[in-house]
């Protein structure tokens, strides 16, 4: 009896571990296979060999890998904790104006439902120095144009640009998570927080942030996988072959990925591909880990 | 801290646009430092009318004082109220002391000086062993006492208590129920307790206020209240068992309920409602007084014997029969089917217009 459930057990799941099986492990333990061969050529077969850690060795060494790491690295790092901030704000109004609710919610769904390489073409608009908007704005405040995009911008004004693009696009998913994260939230705590003539900005501290925890953790760890992925934002904002104001200046670890996975006629650049996005794999995959850990101290229940 | 309510009113609309007056044109004065009950049945508006008091509710009309402060538009937060909620709404992610703290740390009291009143608190009690622990690992009788002590920590002008005791066993229910009235005593707060449990409200309190359909129905001791209900709602709300209520009129000043005599009252003739409590009962079989009835079940518990009878013999439906119920001394020997007499103490018996109003 036993032993046959189990068996019913496996078959329910095996149309799921057979896709899983064909797209998720078997790219993995191939990308794994070629990131080894040494002077690999895929359209003839041959390579010049087997060493486990020859690529990993020539990649790091790079330069243009080591500034896709810390390109991907700022991005990660500071789009993700300001747009959980930001969205997390943002849930916390829309409660607060029930009659507007459903028009902002509208509002900042958009970006969700668009794609996100058109929403980076509007922005490069947005960033233009002599016609976009942003410019306009800051001129109102005095500021005197600034080259965001341009060829000879600035790597922070890139950078920010880009930044503004990636938070923008990642604060209606967090939103609506959010938003109905609180709709779970007893409203009695806030009846209770009033009585205890807590102040809004403590409550927001010291109830709201707290019991919405876990749900935090989830976004925080979705939102870095999705940030350490970056490659749309960017192609968006200064197309696919630029990747920059400057050659390259905003690449990062998946479009290094791509660039050497497209030069595959030269020997062994499709190992350097497969190399980095395993190296790309370990990052997200102890980031997360870390992630867990650290907040299994800080998340409540 | 007197607390008044003025022509009070609370109109919720509901999803079909129904009004629902929660609470009706209540005028009523809490004297300072009293424990009052808030008595009634469910939904008739306890939570509501406690929580106009504390401001989250705002009233459709009327006034709130506080002594002489008017405090109909005052946000919660100044209010300086305490209040325990129904299910004591701890925050689930704080320890005891952090509970305890935090209304004092919104207060921006001093550290050390919040540090003691909390300690202070907690003793008082009776959690001082506790404090580190989240409401989770705590008995539902040892939340309510935090609920307690982070209302009381401020000391506030005002503790409201919403059922506080309604989830806790019986055992538990009592015990806590003396600390809240020790506790009230020992800091002199003035406090308003709800509950719909008659015997709770009857045991802890100073005076009970009972209350339906968002009406004030009468305020006083609760004995008083007990003895001389305003109207048959009371006087069946109050007692256990409940009061017996009997199809009587009154013919040529004397009362008779089937035609036979209890009672005198120099009233014209009517018919009328005849209140009579359990414990009114005097069995008195040697003079063959005239209130008799034939036993149909007796339960005797302790020093008491219940006796249960009914009167419309005739009915057909079992289920549709009026029973009554007399409560007398456990010495009398009386089985099922006697039949016994009756004389009916008149202080404990209260008569009723068709409308409910005592006569
Ligand atoms: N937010 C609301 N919207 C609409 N009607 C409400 C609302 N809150 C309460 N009511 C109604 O007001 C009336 C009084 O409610 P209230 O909660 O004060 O009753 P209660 O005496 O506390 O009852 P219980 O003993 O069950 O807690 C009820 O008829 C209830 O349905
Ligand atoms: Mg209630």
């Amino acid at each position: 009896m036993e032993k046959k459930n189990n068996l019913r057990a496996w078959l329910y799941l095996a149309p799921l571990l057979i896709l899983m099986a064909v797209f998720t492990f078997y790219p993995l333990i191939n990308a794994f296979i070629v990131s080894s061969y040494k002077g690999y050529l895929p359209l003839s077969g041959t390579a010049d060999g087997i060493d486990l850690f020859y690529n990993y060795g020539v990649i790091l060494k790079n330069p243009l890998f080591k500034k896709a790491i810390i390109n991907t690295f700022i991005i990660a790092g500071v789009s993700v904790p300001v747009s959980i901030f930001l969205s997390l704000l943002i849930a916390v109004s829309l409660k607060s104006i029930p009659k507007l609710k459903g028009l902002f919610q509208t509002i900042y769904f958009l970006p969700y439902v668009t794609n996100t390489i058109a929403i980076g073409m509007a922005f490069a608009f947005m960033f233009h120095e002599d016609y976009g908007v942003i410019n306009l704005i800051l001129g109102w405040f005095g500021v005197s144009p600034v080259n965001w995009l341009g060829g000879t911008a600035t790597y922070a004004a890139q950078m920010i640009a880009l930044l503004i693009l990636t938070i923008w696009n990642g604060l209606a998913f967090k939103i609506l998570v959010f938003t109905s994260g609180l709709e779970n939230i007893d409203k009695q705590y806030y009846d209770a927080a009033k009585i205890d003539s807590a102040s809004k900005w403590t409550v927001f501290k010291r109830i709201t942030v707290p019991l919405l925890s876990p749900l935090i953790l989830y976004i925080s760890i979705t939102s870095v996988i999705g940030a350490l992925k970056a490659y749309n934002s960017v192609v968006g904002l200064f197309g696919d072959v630029k990747l920059g104001a400057q050659n390259n200046s905003m690449i990062t670890i998946v479009a290094f990925v791509y660039q050497y996975k497209d030069g595959y006629t030269d020997k062994g650049y499709i190992s350097y591909a497969a190399a980095a996005s395993i190296i790309l794999f370990f990052i997200t995959a102890v980031i997360s880990i870390l992630q867990t850990i650290v907040s299994k101290k800080r998340v409540h229940y | 801290m007197e607390i008044k309510m003025v022509n009070l009113t609370k109109i919720f609309i509901s999803k079909g646009k129904k009004e629902v007056h929660a609470v009706d044109h209540v005028d009523l004065v809490i004297p300072s430092g009293k424990l009052i009950g808030l008595l009634g049945p469910s939904g008739c508006g306890k939570s509501t009318t406690l929580y106009l008091i504390a401001g989250l509710l705002r009233q459709t009309e009327g006034q709130i004082y506080f002594g002489e402060e008017e405090m109909s538009e005052t946000p919660p937060e100044k209010r300086g109220i305490g209040l325990v909620f129904q299910n004591y709404a701890l925050y689930p992610h704080m320890t005891v002391r952090e509970n305890i703290l935090f209304p004092l740390e919104n207060l921006r009291v001093e550290k050390e000086e919040a540090k003691k009143r909390t300690y202070d608190m907690a003793k008082l009690v009776g959690l001082e062993e506790m404090l580190d622990r989240k409401p989770k690992e705590l008995s539902g009788g040892q939340q309510q006492r935090v609920a307690i002590a982070r209302a009381l920590v401020k000391t506030p002008r005002v503790l409201l208590l919403d059922e506080p005791l309604s989830n806790l066993d019986a055992r538990l229910r009592l015990q806590t129920r003396e600390e809240i009235k020790r506790i009230q005593r020992e800091t002199k707060i003035t406090t308003v307790f709800v509950t719909h449990d008659q015997e709770e409200a009857m045991s802890i309190s100073d005076e009970i206020v009972v209350m339906k359909d968002g009406v004030i129905q009468q305020m006083g001791e609760p004995q008083a209240v007990y003895d001389k209900p305003a109207n048959l709602f009371v006087a069946k709300f109050l007692g256990n068992p409940q009061i017996n209520v009997f199809d009587g009129e009154i013919k040529n000043k004397e009362i008779l309920i089937e035609g036979m005599v209890v009672g005198k009252k120099d009233m014209p003739d009517q018919k009328i409602f005849v209140g009579v409590r359990p414990e009114a009962f005097v069995v008195d079989n040697e003079n063959q007084a005239s209130f008799r009835f034939k036993v149909d079940l007796v339960e005797t518990i302790g020093r008491d014997t219940t006796l249960i009878f009914d009167m419309q013999d005739d009915s057909e439906n079992i289920l549709d029969k009026k029973t009554f119920k007399a409560i007398i001394d456990a010495g009398f020997r009386i089985k099922a089917d006697d039949i016994v007499h009756f004389n009916i103490k008149p202080d404990k018996m209260h008569l009723f217009d068709l409308n409910g109003n005592i006569l």
